[in-house]
């Protein structure tokens, strides 16, 4: 019953909430007089000034690229240099040693592709200058570029015969200022309220009640863990991620800290909605996300909840904290994975074989089910254009999204961006499978051990982060592998995206007629579903059936491995 | 291009000192100031030592002590973590079968008594420092035995257990849980 409540609470706030911050944001990026104006709005202009950034200044798709993809490297290289100089920089209470170079060229690829991959664990590789002045950072404007793509991509498919898609800085510097950073700092403080550390002591020796020493990590941990909600980042201060009671304290702060993870990239289709001028549209894209999600929830509940025949017991609590129980790990595992949010509250290896499939597939659909902040949008978007390709060829007519005509370039670039991360996840995982590098940091033996190294390359290249935790992954090939799947993961989506935005932005647009195939009616809501489906499941049926579903076949029948 | 890259470098200057320094200093400063305590990890002080944390739980195997939930690290905080064993995996079923059978023995239950799942399995963080109300109570009789409580000090500690019990957070958030070192410290004193 108490799950039920929570559930639907759940699902309520985020049906009612997300319209609004919609409109907050579309205010914000539109440059239109909005609440956080008056407070951060000498900031935004402190910020250009010193930048250089001429924020009225709106620029063509590639100019606005080359920004995005300048500032990633010049991102990736201070975070790769924090951290393999780290043990001569300050703050380093531990005195922790450099990090390794291939760990630092996978966590700095982690951090700029908003993936926050993790081959390490926090409490004892980083010291709190790298937590904060790399990582922080990184969680922050990483989650400012999705949003920056997804902007560009909705004044291309919104505006006529233009080169101008927006000045890339000032949408960075409003998606930090205006919507990031307020609502970190809120959260941040609820967090603290409810026990998250947010402290530079050192870490404490503590003599336990049974008699012995008991080292507890500390740091500025709240504040980075707000960002990692609300950018859909996901990297965990500590080892166990938002499992740790330091993290994640109280039943409240975990279902703040989920409500965190979805809101942004909810909201943003509601945004995409003003820029469209048709609530309608956006309102057909939020219900083909909420049906996609509400399908998963149920597998995963009811997968969860089933009799395991190996261990013998209904709704096994390994990996899983009292204080959230069945439902809230589960709850968790499905929001956080269709949103590229790789923060776990129980560990997704632990999990039953078809809850782990569910995540799993989540990430192999690209995280389009609300997805990551901008990543999401962009990501459905891709999807639209595909289903309005497919339905013009079956009745016959040259597509159309939104008046803008889908030609043979645009479908170039829609297959790259599927294609991209899909060729990581499949290609990867087998080159893994096929050499002793690859096996042997394998944790589980059988299916399941396949589906450890499946849901690592899927969440490299989903730019998702979670992990089936058993795989050692801090060893030269996984780190290297998984470096360029996160690679490939962000920029093959990335480049076509901007590029379609760029030549959608060119055309006209054709007036609505009585020919129009709508995007805003359940006909398409039902199309974009099977799309989605279909394209998903055929790409990725084969790896998951010798995965997670035959795992699960055999669980039924008692065997282990 | 060459303006661009100009920006690029500034841009990132000026959000590592925006996001990277005033940002988390601001925060520990508020933090600091609205809630002392739990922003520098819930200690524990007795006698002007520190004994833990009320949020990271401890080891606890001792007879006359609540035991907490297994843990796949042994309750040492560096690094946290899992077991990360599959659901299929035969290490943890005979991992669970074992626990079962101690903890079964050790509070002198009957074969047909369910014994809570959370103290039969590690926990996400290894850390977990609560266990389910009803996993205290199986041990309440061995705990008394061993501390030779009479009949109203056994009373005295199922009535602080059920003090102690946490409901589920504004009603419906989570579940029901007691803190175990909260309790172990509460025995010291009856």
């Amino acid at each position: 019953m108490n799950e039920a409540i929570q559930l639907i609470l759940f699902m309520v706030l985020l049906a009612v909430l997300s319209p609004l911050l919609g409109s907050y944001m579309a205010k914000v990026f539109m440059d239109e007089k909005h609440l956080m104006k008056p407070v951060f709005g000498w900031l935004e202009k402190l910020v250009y000034r010193i930048s250089g950034i001429k924020s009225g200044d709106e620029t063509d798709w590639k100019t606005y690229l080359f920004g995005i993809l300048i500032f990633n490297l010049f991102g990736f290289v201070l975070l790769f240099l924090l951290q393999v100089f780290q043990s001569w920089l300050p703050l380093n209470n531990e005195k922790l040693p450099n990090v390794s170079w291939h760990l630092a060229f996978n966590t700095a690829m982690s951090f700029t592709t908003n993936t926050n991959w993790q081959s390490y664990s926090g409490e004892n590789t980083l010291s709190y200058l790298v937590q904060m002045l790399g990582l922080t950072v990184q969680n922050f404007v990483s989650a400012a570029t999705g949003i920056a793509v997804a902007l560009a991509l909705m004044r291309g498919l919104t505006r006529k015969t233009t080169d101008a898609l927006g000045n890339f800085w000032a949408d960075m510097t409003r998606s930090v200022l205006y919507v990031l950073l307020p609502l970190s700092i809120i959260l941040t403080i609820a967090l603290v309220g409810q026990g998250a550390v947010q402290t530079f002591s050192h870490y404490v020796n503590a003599t336990t009640l049974q008699g012995s020493v008991q080292v507890i990590p500390l740091g500025p941990a709240a504040s980075q863990i707000a960002i990692k909600q609300l950018g859909t980042n996901g990297g965990g201060f500590f080892n166990a991620n938002s499992a740790h009671p330091f993290e994640n304290p109280t039943p409240f702060s975990n279902f703040l800290e989920l409500f965190a993870i979805i809101i942004i990239s909810a909201g943003l289709v509601f945004t995409f909605g003003h820029y469209m001028k048709s609530k309608r549209q956006a309102r057909a894209i939020f219900i083909t996300m909420f049906i996609l999600f509400s399908i998963g929830l149920a597998i995963s509940l009811w997968a969860e909840y089933s009799h395991n025949n190996v261990l013998n017991v209904s709704g096994a609590m390994e990996g899983k904290e009292t204080r959230f129980g069945v439902m809230n790990s589960v709850l968790w595992s499905v929001t956080s994975t269709v949103t590229s949010n790789g923060s776990v509250n129980a560990m997704i290896d632990s999990l039953s074989p078809l809850t782990g499939l569910v995540a799993m597939f989540n990430l192999m659909l690209g995280e389009i089910i609300f997805g990551g902040v901008g990543s999401g949008l962009y990501g459905i978007i891709i999807f639209i254009i595909l289903t309005v390709f497919i339905a013009g060829l079956m009745v016959g007519r040259t597509p159309e999204y939104l008046g803008k005509k889908v030609e043979a370039f645009e479908m170039k670039m829609v297959i790259l961006a599927i294609l991209a991360p899909s060729i990581v996840i499949k290609l990867f995982s087998a080159i893994a499978c096929s050499v002793p590098a690859g096996l042997s940091s394998l944790n589980n033996a059988g299916p399941h051990g396949l589906s450890e190294i499946l849901y690592a390359f899927s969440s490299a290249a989903g730019n998702n982060g979670s992990a089936f935790g058993g795989l050692n992954a801090n060893t030269v090939f996984y780190n290297l592998m998984i470096g360029f799947g996160m690679l490939i993961g962000r920029f093959g989506i990335i480049i076509p995206v901007m590029a379609v935005a760029g030549s959608m932005a060119r055309k006209k647009i054709t007036p609505v007629s009585s020919g129009t195939f709508r995007t805003d009616n359940w006909l398409f809501v039902i199309l974009l579903i099977g799309v989605i489906l279909i394209v998903g499941g055929l790409t990725f049926f084969p790896p998951l059936a010798l995965g997670p579903i035959v795992e699960h076949l055999l669980m039924n029948l008692g065997v282990g491995f | 291009m060459k303006t661009q890259i100009k920006i690029a470098l500034k841009y990132l200057l000026v959000m590592t000192i925006l996001t990277g320094i005033i940002y988390p200093l601001l925060m520990t400063g508020l933090a600091q100031i609205c809630y002392p305590s739990k922003a520098n990890g819930s200690l524990i002080m007795k006698d002007g030592k520190i004994i833990g944390s009320e949020l990271i739980g401890q080891k606890f195997d001792s007879s006359i002590y609540f035991w907490s939930r297994p843990s796949a690290i042994g309750y040492n905080p560096i690094p946290s973590g899992a077991s990360n064993y599959g659901p299929t995996s035969d290490t943890l079923k005979k991992q669970v079968t074992a626990r079962r059978v101690l903890f079964a023995k050790i509070n002198s239950l009957s074969d047909e008594s369910v014994i809570p799942k959370e103290m039969i399995f590690a926990s996400g963080s290894g850390l977990d420092p609560h266990i389910s109300p009803e996993a205290a109570l199986m041990q309440v009789d061995r705990i008394s035995q061993f501390r030779h409580f009479d009949i109203t000090r056994k009373e005295e500690l199922l009535k602080k257990i059920k003090d102690m019990t946490q409901a589920p957070q504004f009603l419906y958030l989570g579940e029901p849980r007691v803190n175990v070192l909260m309790l172990n410290l509460m025995l010291n004193k009856i």
